[in-house]
């Protein structure tokens, strides 16, 4: 008998996984009535009795972990991450929305508001208005801290809608049809133009200098310091300050209605921003929202050819299958663009073919910074915390 | 904030404060890879409170010192991810 060397022998166990174990470990099914299969297997033992090590080997990570970017704006960006699992996935998905600082408006010094929105829900919607300004220039500001340049930003806003106004719109026509019912029928057309000013987001002022409101009372006595005391104490214009002077402060999108206002009616406030988490608040949440969703891979078990490939291919509703022809006249569907795929299984309806997915990762941000960036600091929270 | 260790060096459980599903979830994959973990788990005691207990039990090894590396691995993943990331967008931009 030759000798053959022991690892040929078939029934040696390789160290790989057979085909449908490995398919298993790796995807989850999505099948016409629930996923299935949805655990990860990762206790590092769970294959032993196959010879295959299941355990997370660092430079293992590194080599099979692959960052792709498909889209990239000002505002939003879309990556996928493979080889990651989803635990890690989802932990940059929270930090992204609940721990990563903003500046918001939090306190509203409102001098005079004759308008019909109340103080209490002007104030909730100007701390909704998101400040482009890099929340890493400033720090926290705690409650017992005096609000200087280093924690608060300053803005004031004050309106005032005049009859004769340019920016008064005319809003409603009320046209009233009266009918005598003798013989004669007769129209009246009134005209009441209601005016109305919508104040924007773009009225809302940055003062670098810091509050102008006085602080109540004013002692005479104290009057040492030549410059009244005011709500803030700022040591130095924010102006001056070497990342200010060139970027000012502003808001991210100008046209965002706060309030509208009638003839004769005023609004005149002061609103101080500082920096905060989502966790507490969710105006200071950096992201519209982030996301991540699994990509999905379609796999047609049998062949699909002629009426039943059109029928395919009409099915899906985001045109994820084509038809090739194959030649002889026979047409066949194939799987172009898995990655539209929404998993609304129209396509499974019929018979069978299965879906699977694999791990990918979308993230769309707002904002007042750009999104990498936003990214980056995600990552780094979590280092962060992993070292206490 | 850890605390909870018992006699038995290679079993217990670490309460942490001011923390929730975000880090504790991630650690518990890790800590799941590690071979020298026989069991590893966290829970929430109660909503409200931020609090954390993950168990661990390994095969012999002290608890503590596999939830350390278990730790440094998760902050190498984060770096890795990082660089990996910002490599990506340097090329996407390009």
């Amino acid at each position: 008998m030759a000798k053959v060397p022991i690892w040929d022998l078939p029934d040696v166990p390789t160290g790989e996984l057979p085909p449908h174990i490995q398919l298993q470990r790796t995807r989850v099914f999505c099948k016409s009535d629930a996923p299935t299969n949805t655990e990860n297997i990762q206790y590092s033992g769970a294959y032993a009795s196959m010879g295959v090590d299941n355990s997370l080997r660092l430079d293992q990570f590194r080599s099979n972990f692959k960052v792709e970017v498909m889209r990239l704006n000002e505002d939003d960006m879309e990556f996928d991450m493979i080889g990651i699992d989803p635990s890690i996935a989802n932990a940059f998905r929270r930090i992204l929305i609940a721990e990563l600082p903003t500046m918001a408006i939090e306190k509203v010094l409102i001098a005079n508001n004759t308008s019909v929105i109340q103080d209490e829900v002007l104030a909730h919607r100007l701390g909704l208005i998101p400040i482009k300004v890099d929340p890493r220039l400033f720090d926290y500001m705690s409650e017992n801290d005096v609000p200087n340049e280093k924690n608060t930003i300053v803005f004031k806003l004050h309106v005032r809608c005049e009859r004769g106004d340019a920016r008064l719109t005319e809003k409603r026509r009320l046209t009233v049809v009266v009918l005598i019912f003798n013989w004669l029928v007769t129209e009246w057309y009134f005209k009441m133009a209601m005016a109305c000013y919508a104040v924007t987001s773009d009225e809302l002022k940055w003062l670098p200098n810091g509050s102008e409101f006085p602080l109540a009372p004013e002692n005479s006595a104290s009057n040492s310091t030549s410059r009244p005391k005011t709500y803030t104490s700022f040591s130095c214009s924010q102006d001056s300050l070497p990342q200010f002077s060139k970027n000012p402060i502003t808001l991210k999108h100008p046209d965002i209605i706060i309030a509208k206002l009638g003839l004769g009616q005023e609004i005149e406030l002061e609103a101080h921003a500082v920096k905060g988490m989502g966790k507490t608040h969710a105006k200071w949440s950096p992201v519209a929202t982030a996301w991540y969703r699994m990509l999905p891979e379609v796999v047609l078990l049998q062949e699909i050819e002629d009426e039943k490939a059109t029928e395919l291919v009409q099915k899906c509703p985001t045109k994820v299958f084509d038809i090739e022809d194959v030649g002889k006249g026979k047409k066949r569907a194939t799987v172009a663009r898995p990655r539209d795929c929404t998993l609304c299984r129209e396509c499974i309806r019929g018979e069978g073919w299965e879906n699977y997915v694999a791990l990918r990762l979308t993230i769309e941000s707002t904002g007042a910074l750009p999104p990498e960036v936003l990214f980056t600091e995600a990552v780094k929270i979590l280092e962060d915390k992993c070292e206490r | 904030m850890e605390l909870g260790s018992v006699q038995d060096q290679s079993a217990s459980t670490f309460s942490l404060t001011d923390e929730d599903h975000t880090l504790a979830n991630s650690l518990r994959f890790t800590l799941n890879q590690d071979p020298r973990v026989t069991f590893c788990g966290y829970s929430i005691p109660h909503p409200s409170d931020a609090r954390v207990n993950i168990r661990v039990q390994t095969t012999g090894d002290p608890a503590s010192e596999v939830f350390k590396d278990s730790c440094q691995d998760l902050m190498l993943i984060c770096q890795h991810v990082r660089s990996t990331f910002d490599h990506a967008v340097t090329n996407f931009k390009n």
